[in-house]
């Protein structure tokens, strides 16, 4: 009975270690595909930062300060649907929900599947759009302008508001930002507009409907670069580990290999020392 | 006598004139930004002028403009540069903010060197959105026919 646990090992151990190697050559290649494309996103990043810095300046010089009232917040958490990148999904859903904590008239428009997946369970009565279909091509001006026109055509109303996004500082790290948004009446009532010359409401609101845009898209696009680096990093370190199991497995299946053998050389010498003696 | 009178008359207002270009030209200098999504054209460069064409009409931006926010109509952006060179760019909307400190952001949803333009194109998406417009049957698709059609007429404009 020994002999034969010591087949069906090896060979539960052969399996596991075939598996283990396809999981390291995926992991290997969804690094290599994530690396592309994360040049790719560094690129359009790098084109895109000047633009989206410029959307925020005139909010910063114009001294623009949250509105006064109860009408609740509006948080715009940026992400996408794909998962396999590290904590770029679970940090973003962990400020949410500590902000929903704090403040519960807190309306979120949820960008990708995956922070709906963190919302869904406890406040999902919160969850006021979702926007999917997220992350698989690299997003351009239009699909925020899309996400904005919505949010705008839902007529929610909030006096404050934020965009929630990772930020990309290396290869290595991101940071979870927020990016202050304003309602038009905040605008309007912003402490040094009125040194800002010939200026009507049809103005104020054409400014901040395309300001939504330029900032979501601006977010969208640090977001995509964050993920596809955190990703990079995952799958880099998805593949070490599977390395280290063959590894580990390898020795573990020659060691048990050779207990095999040894045992049946035992049987057989043993078997034969007996025969001799019974002789 | 009447004659040189008025050609004096006419030569001090000149000079006034004069005067006040110097003043406007030792004023400091304006920082422009000027980016697309896709692109960066200016980037906290200084540069002498502006032209761009808004909503609430066309204007000049120099050093020391009073601050404003405007949004865009599609149309010529010109940009004098410090060296004297003068850039032109169709944009097609966006906004434009000048800020107290004589900053100013001009965001434009894209935005081509005019020199890139090809008129013969820009002629035939005309034709074709006047011929969307007539046939446009919702409120929308009329509007959105219009928007089309501003935007060829523009282009085909800043070709000519």
């Amino acid at each position: 009975s020994q002999q034969v646990r010591g087949m069906a090992t090896l060979k539960m151990i052969s399996i596991r270690l075939k598996s283990v190697k396809n999981i390291q050559k995926i992991t290997q290649s969804m690094k290599m595909v994530s690396a592309a494309k994360y040049t790719k996103a560094e690129r359009e990043l790098k084109l895109a930062r000047p633009y989206g810095i410029g959307a925020q300046e005139s909010y910063k010089k114009a001294e623009v300060k949250d509105e006064e009232g109860e009408k609740g917040q509006l948080i715009i958490a940026v992400s996408s649907d794909r998962g396999l990148c590290g904590a770029v999904h679970s940090s973003i859903g962990r400020i949410v929900k500590t902000d929903i904590a704090a403040n519960l008239n807190t309306k979120v428009v949820i960008v990708g599947d995956k922070v709906r997946n963190i919302l869904q369970r406890l406040y999902a009565k919160n969850i006021a759009m979702v926007v999917t279909e997220v992350g698989r091509k690299p997003a351009v001006f239009g699909d925020a302008a899309l996400v904005a026109q919505s949010i705008i055509n839902s007529g929610i109303e909030f006096s404050k508001g934020k965009i929630l996004f990772n930020a990309f500082r290396t290869v290595v790290s991101f940071r979870t930002t927020e990016m202050p948004l304003y309602s038009q009446n905040a605008v309007a009532n912003a402490s040094k507009l009125p040194v800002y010359d010939s200026l009507d409401s049809d103005v104020i609101q054409s400014y901040t409907e395309f300001s939504l845009a330029s900032l979501l898209f601006y977010s969208m696009k640090e977001n995509a670069t964050s993920e596809q680096s955190s990703r990079m990093t995952a799958m880099d370190n998805a593949s070490k580990n599977a390395g280290e199991m063959i590894d580990k497995l390898t020795m573990t299946f020659n060691r048990t290999r050779q207990a095999v053998i040894t045992r049946e050389l035992i049987e057989i010498i043993s078997g034969a020392a007996a025969l001799e003696t019974k002789n | 006598m009447a004659l040189t009178r008025s050609a004096l008359r006419l030569f001090s207002g000149r000079f006034t004139q004069a005067c006040q270009v110097r003043g406007y030209a030792d004023a400091p200098s304006m920082s422009l930004t000027f980016a697309a999504p896709s692109q960066v054209l200016y980037n906290n460069i200084s540069v002498k002028q502006i032209d761009v064409p808004s909503f609430s009409g066309s204007f000049g931006i120099l050093p020391a403009h009073v601050p404003t926010l405007a949004v865009l109509k599609p149309g010529v952006v010109t940009v004098f540069e410090n060296d004297g060179s003068t850039k032109k760019f169709f944009v097609s909307s966006g906004t434009v903010t000048i800020n107290e400190d004589s900053t100013v952001q001009l965001l434009a949803e894209e935005a081509v060197p005019v020199d890139t333009l090809d008129i013969s194109a820009a002629k035939e998406l005309l034709a074709q959105s006047q011929s969307q417009l007539a046939s446009a049957s919702s409120e929308v698709a009329k509007a959105e026919a219009e928007i089309s059609i501003e935007v060829s007429e523009a282009l085909v404009k800043a070709c000519e």
